[in-house]
């Protein structure tokens, strides 16, 4: 293992197990949002299940260690990168070679950083942060979900955060599978088509709640 | 057709360099790109200026000599095309066409539009090759290949080195050469042997060398002449890290 960690194909082998982490914890916290489709006590009682779980408890501080090291080796990676080519083109024209997101992950990165920044001060410090300090965790977190919501700005900001995790994805679960060397000219197709897939239903999961509280919000029950 | 030319221009590799325009007229569009290049410098001579340095060689789109990024594009705008094959029918008459050297710290610039490419050759020394012991020559088909294997070797063995990959790539990463390498050697026997070590050797020799990393665009794919697949990274990627467990 000499040397594998400083080599370029094993940064990216930190992105690519770190992203893979945090695209199963994705689906867990969309599985768990989706809680609100069953109303304020079965959405309220995922958060009781959620802050009080001794496994749940543990993957905090590992989850934490995820995003951490994800965002510090994306940054790390992206200096290093902008040395290889010191001297920039006058015309380049890639959108006819790649991806638009492909080439801009790391500011999709930022954007959904910004989402991590709110939720961890809004949602997270009001539910499960309460349960590690000893304090007073919201009586009714669907409550809190549907009040936060009603606010248009918060909505559309949200839902914008939410597209920049869509196109980050959509690169990113791909990705993650050709670092790892699970990938050939069959499977490349198919992972692709996957990524696509799963992107839209986890972008598509997280937007349909605030879109849906506007709506009561608009039109009642 | 009249065309209106942005040439980079830089006298040595110490030079500072600058964008020069030029003009162009009466190129027939079956003419090469290349061709059109001949008939400007043909002009410049004539007008006692120095003519304007570009690689060429075969001009048969085989030898990975030309290069240019033409237009924001490596190689041109056609597909699957060496300069040296890039018509002038894919421009229209009137046309301003922005010509500048590859750019990548391991390809520096060595005059106008030739850059120094032999960062490639070092990636090769490292590794890229397959060790002969002397003897008698055994029979070729001696040894089974499987035709999905033979295959895929000889679309990796396509490359021509002429390192659009790095030009092209936001991160001047040179994966796609080193994974056609890899990936050439690697799914054949003969090659098979010395696989982990080639790996692990290229990859070190690439990156000391200041490419960049790949961040999977693809775009080295789009624009590789030879249209190597980026399956050949992932191809790299395994050989390199099952290499680098077993150390």
């Amino acid at each position: 293992m000499s040397k594998l960690w400083s080599s370029s194909i094993g940064k990216k082998l930190v992105m690519s197990l770190s992203g893979l982490f945090l695209l199963v914890f994705l689906l867990v916290h969309l599985v768990a949002n989706l809680f609100f489709y069953g109303g304020p006590d079965a959405y309220n009682a995922m958060c009781e299940f959620m802050d009080t779980n001794p496994f749940i408890r543990i993957m905090v501080p590992v989850l934490a260690a995820g995003f951490i090291i994800h965002i510090a080796w994306a940054t790390a990676i992206t200096l290093k990168n902008q040395t290889a080519r010191p001297v920039k083109y006058k015309v380049q024209d890639l959108s006819k070679s790649s991806a638009w997101e492909s080439r801009n992950m790391y500011v999709l990165g930022i954007i959904v950083l910004g989402i991590l920044a709110w939720h961890l001060s809004d949602f997270w410090a009001h539910m499960q942060l309460q349960h590690f300090i000893g304090g007073q965790a919201v009586a009714s977190p669907y409550e809190l979900l549907v009040q936060t919501f009603a606010n248009p700005v918060i909505s559309v900001l949200y839902i914008v955060w939410i597209i920049a995790l869509w196109f980050h994805l959509r690169h990113g679960f791909w990705s993650a599978f050709q670092t790892i060397g699970l990938d050939n000219q069959i499977w490349i197709k198919r992972w692709k088509c996957a990524a696509k897939v799963y992107a839209f239903i986890v972008a598509a999961g997280f937007i349909s709640i605030p879109v849906a509280v506007l709506l009561i919000k608009c039109f009642g029950k | 057709m009249n065309l209106k030319l942005k040439i980079w221009r830089q006298k040595d590799a110490h030079d500072k360099g600058r964008f020069e325009e030029y003009h162009v007229e009466n190129v027939s569009e079956g003419s090469s790109f290349l061709e059109m290049l001949d008939i400007l410098n043909n002009n410049l001579i004539h007008e006692g200026k120095e003519p304007i340095a570009f690689d060429h060689d075969c001009r048969e789109g085989i030898c990975g000599m030309c290069s240019l990024f033409i237009d924001g594009r490596a190689h041109g705008p056609d597909d699957d095309v060496t300069t040296c094959q890039l018509h002038m029918r894919k421009f229209k008459d009137g046309d301003t066409i922005t010509i500048e050297p590859w750019r990548s710290k391991a390809f520096p610039v060595i005059k106008d539009l030739v850059v120094d490419r032999s960062a490639y050759d070092k990636i090769l020394q490292a590794g890229g090759y397959v060790s002969v012991n002397t003897g008698g020559v055994p029979d070729a088909n001696a040894i089974p290949i499987p035709k999905k294997n033979a295959d895929e070797s000889m679309d990796a063995a396509a490359c021509i080195g002429c390192g659009a990959c790095v030009a092209t790539c936001k991160n001047g990463s040179a994966m796609l050469f080193v994974a056609a390498r890899v990936s050439s050697l690697a799914l054949l026997p003969q090659g098979k042997v010395e696989a982990a070590r080639r790996a692990k050797a290229m990859v070190a020799k690439m990156d000391e060398l200041g490419f960049g990393g790949c961040t999977n665009t693809g775009a080295c794919e789009a624009e590789c002449p030879k249209g190597i697949s980026i399956a050949h990274i992932a191809r790299l990627n395994r050989e390199f890290l099952c290499a680098k467990l077993k150390d």
